[in-house]
């Protein structure tokens, strides 16, 4: 169903964390940015449609007045938004949010740091876009942080906090269908598997608990209503958003579920983890029935690889790229 | 200071381990069995003990090679600064693997426990030590027991970044076939998952109602079984899981040479305590690791030797000079020697080593200088 092209080259290996590749596409440019995580330092590289340009950029984390910083990052997204497209950084230290070509830095949020060494670790991870004007930033404490960014410029305003999850939040997710007809917003997860259903607006509303089973749930996706969240045990789950009810369970890998992505356009949903496998599976939609049926269409293994990335380059699913813990390079398939 | 710092009391313990079994297996000289008492009561200070399980700054790479220069030192044969560069290096992949195939993130303190319950084995008939050694146990399991499965994984996930692109190719790992010549290690994709894992394969979807209405079954790629029961998180107990029993081999344990015996001694898990008289004449473990050990015996009579982990002179400056500039440190020349004098000369060294009774005021122990140079590094 897909054959491998040329990697893409990164300037350092990748860290064994969640989620750890974001990619955006800028049509009217020919181009693709992708964001590798390593330790301190973000790797970026642009790459022209046709195979034969590509630019590197290197982001570092930030720690109070220090520009450099050796604390570690947590998590890089890009967050699209109807007015502006940011790129985000989470770290031990704090969030950091860029012009999307990492080239000037919007906005700075310092985490409160106890003042004395505590037994909990302190970082942000889990970042998402929501509706026209939101970010959200998950916090160690379970937090979820609310930004509220304006069109242009860097007037950045911390807007709620929402204090639903006990746990470190792992990951969290918007509607990615483009339509407005559902209820739900945003998906938030956490170390203990618990999935917090919300929707946007000056009060974000929590909708929905969906509880979970002591497994940490580190990938989280929303299209149509329906949550995809891949755990620790390798299982993905397929839920109805708004009432919690399991549509599907997949016993999909041998190992920890590293990230998972939705083709909006085509229903494509994408998981990778440690055991070396990246699968491609098919959700079709049963409104009538309030089902959702789930297929395995592919299969790839990326040998004496943990798999920490692994992102769809287009909506429909044609294309996606792969990120491995120890890796230099984007692993690269397109539909044959 | 974050709990990401936890992560290097695994690293610890697991050092304290190696120089355990190397010392045992290494059957070069058997009155360094003797000073791995010392050793051990050393790390097993309480003192020591307490401090390292503050919580505290991740180590500096530089941190961590010093450490265990100081425990180098001070348990086996003096190496030269190849050797020693070597030995470090070998002992970092050892770690890596053993984090990088940890079937669960929560596996790393069974890894840890079959690295303690070794150390436990050896010291079973020194009551002193064996209190002290327990008590770490305890310290383990208070601490890290309750940490969820999520926890583990980021402490998991900072080691991962710690051993980042270190690709060092391993003699026995290659011969294992656990390390590729790129110097990456095999990722299996078969054998038991993880416990609380499922084979892959089942696709099940419900109703809206809840009643499960279809199954199907994929093609799943790879050759999994059903997960082993669980390893035991006591103080004594089962480990079930492999990795750490022996620290060069997850597929079989490494062998010994008897001379006579048979290749397929019995003797696998359970590390010996039994020195071999017939020690001078075999490889050791060492010699094996490093792909040929030369023991020069000394033309004189004096019997004074400098273990060289390198078959040439040759290879050993070629060693020097490829090794990457940032990981040279200063070059300590020390020679190993045999006789009487040479062991007192040892015993004077590992006399700054001396077990402490209790806490004490005095700034001149060696586990003092272990805490002030923690302390340093926070």
């Amino acid at each position: 169903m897909y054959h491998k092209e040329k990697s893409i080259q990164i300037k350092s290996s990748a860290s064994a964390l969640y989620n750890n590749l974001s990619v955006l596409r800028i049509a009217p440019r020919c181009l693709t940015y992708f964001t590798v995580v390593h330790a301190n330092v973000v790797n970026m590289v642009s790459a022209s449609w046709d195979g034969l340009n590509f630019s590197h950029r290197q982001l570092q984390s930030k720690e109070g007045n220090i520009a450099a910083s050796s604390s570690l990052i947590m998590q890089a997204s890009w967050c699209v938004l109807p007015s502006r497209e940011l790129l985000v950084l989470t770290s031990q230290k704090g969030i950091q949010m860029y012009e999307s070509d990492g080239s000037i830095m919007v906005y700075w949020h310092a985490l409160d740091n106890p003042e004395t060494p505590t037994a909990q670790a302190v970082f942000a991870r889990g970042i998402a876009a929501v509706r026209e004007n939101y970010i959200c930033v998950g916090i160690s404490s379970g937090s979820v942080l609310v930004f509220d960014i304006p069109s242009k410029g860097s007037n950045v305003m911390l807007s709620e906090v929402l204090e639903e999850h006990r746990d470190a939040v792992t990951d969290m997710a918007s509607e990615c269908s483009g339509s407005l007809e559902y209820m739900a917003d945003l998906v938030t997860a956490d170390d203990s598997g618990l999935l917090c259903v919300w929707k946007s607006g000056e009060d974000f509303q929590l909708l929905h608990k969906i509880p979970g089973f002591d497994v940490s749930c580190s990938s989280v996706k929303l299209w149509k209503g329906t949550v995809a969240a891949g755990y620790g045990t390798g299982q993905i789950r397929i839920y109805e958003a708004v009432t919690g009810i399991v549509h599907a369970e997949v016993n999909a890998h041998a190992r920890w579920i590293y990230s998972l992505d939705i083709a909006p356009f085509s229903g494509l949903l994408l998981s990778g983890a440690e055991d070396s496998l990246v699968r491609v599976w098919h959700l079709t939609m049963n409104p009538d029935a309030n089902s959702v049926e789930v297929e395995h269409l592919y299969s790839e293994c990326i040998t004496d690889t943990q798999i920490c990335g692994a992102k769809f380059c287009d909506g429909d699913g044609y294309a996606f790229a792969v990120t491995g813990y120890d890796l230099s390079e984007i692993i690269r398939y397109t539909q044959a | 200071c974050e709990r990401s710092c936890l992560p290097m009391h695994f690293i610890h313990i697991w050092q304290m381990s190696l120089f355990l079994r190397l010392t045992l297996e290494s059957k070069l000289n058997s009155s360094f069995i003797f000073f791995m008492n010392d050793i051990i009561t050393t790390m097993f200070n309480k003192k020591f003990l307490d401090e390292l399980f503050k919580p505290q700054e991740l180590y500096s790479k530089k941190a961590l090679r010093t450490v265990f220069d100081r425990l180098a030192h001070a348990s086996i044969m003096r190496l030269n600064q190849a050797s020693m560069d070597k030995l470090y290096d070998l002992m970092t992949m050892a770690f890596k693997y053993q984090v990088l195939l940890c079937p669960r993130p929560k596996d790393i303190l069974l890894v840890s426990f079959n690295h303690m319950d070794a150390i436990r084995d050896f010291v079973r008939d020194t009551p002193s030590i064996l209190s002290q050694v327990d008590e770490t146990y305890r310290q383990l399991i208070e601490m890290y027991t309750p940490l969820s499965g999520g926890e583990f994984q980021l402490i998991r996930q900072t080691l991962l970044i710690f051993f980042q692109d270190m690709h060092i190719r391993v003699s026995i790992f290659l011969k294992d076939k656990v390390q590729n010549s790129n110097g990456r290690f095999v990722l299996p994709t078969s054998g038991p998952v993880p416990f609380g894992t499922q084979i892959p394969g089942l696709i099940r979807m419900f109703s809206c109602s809840g009643d499960e209405v279809k199954r199907v079954q994929f093609r799943s790629a790879g050759n999994y079984s059903s997960a082993l029961r669980e390893g035991s998180f006591e103080m004594y107990g089962e480990r079930v899981i492999k990795l750490g029993t022996n620290m060069y081999s997850v597929s079989r344990p490494v062998e010994t040479h008897m001379s006579g015996a048979s290749k397929n001694s019995a003797q696998h898990t359970k590390v010996s305590t039994a020195p071999n008289p017939l020690a001078k004449e075999e490889l050791n473990l060492l010699a094996r690791l490093m792909g040929g050990l030369e023991v020069r015996k000394p033309a004189n009579p004096d019997s004074r030797f400098r273990v060289n982990l390198f078959a040439t002179d040759e290879e050993e400056e070629e060693a020097l000079i490829s090794r990457p500039d940032e990981l040279s440190y200063e070059v300590i020349n020390i020679q190993a020697t045999k006789d009487q004098q040479a062991n007192a000369e040892l015993a004077r060294i590992m006399g700054e080593f001396t077990e402490q009774e209790e806490p004490s005021a005095s700034p001149s122990s060696k586990g003092d200088d272990l805490l002030a140079m923690m302390d340093g590094l926070c």
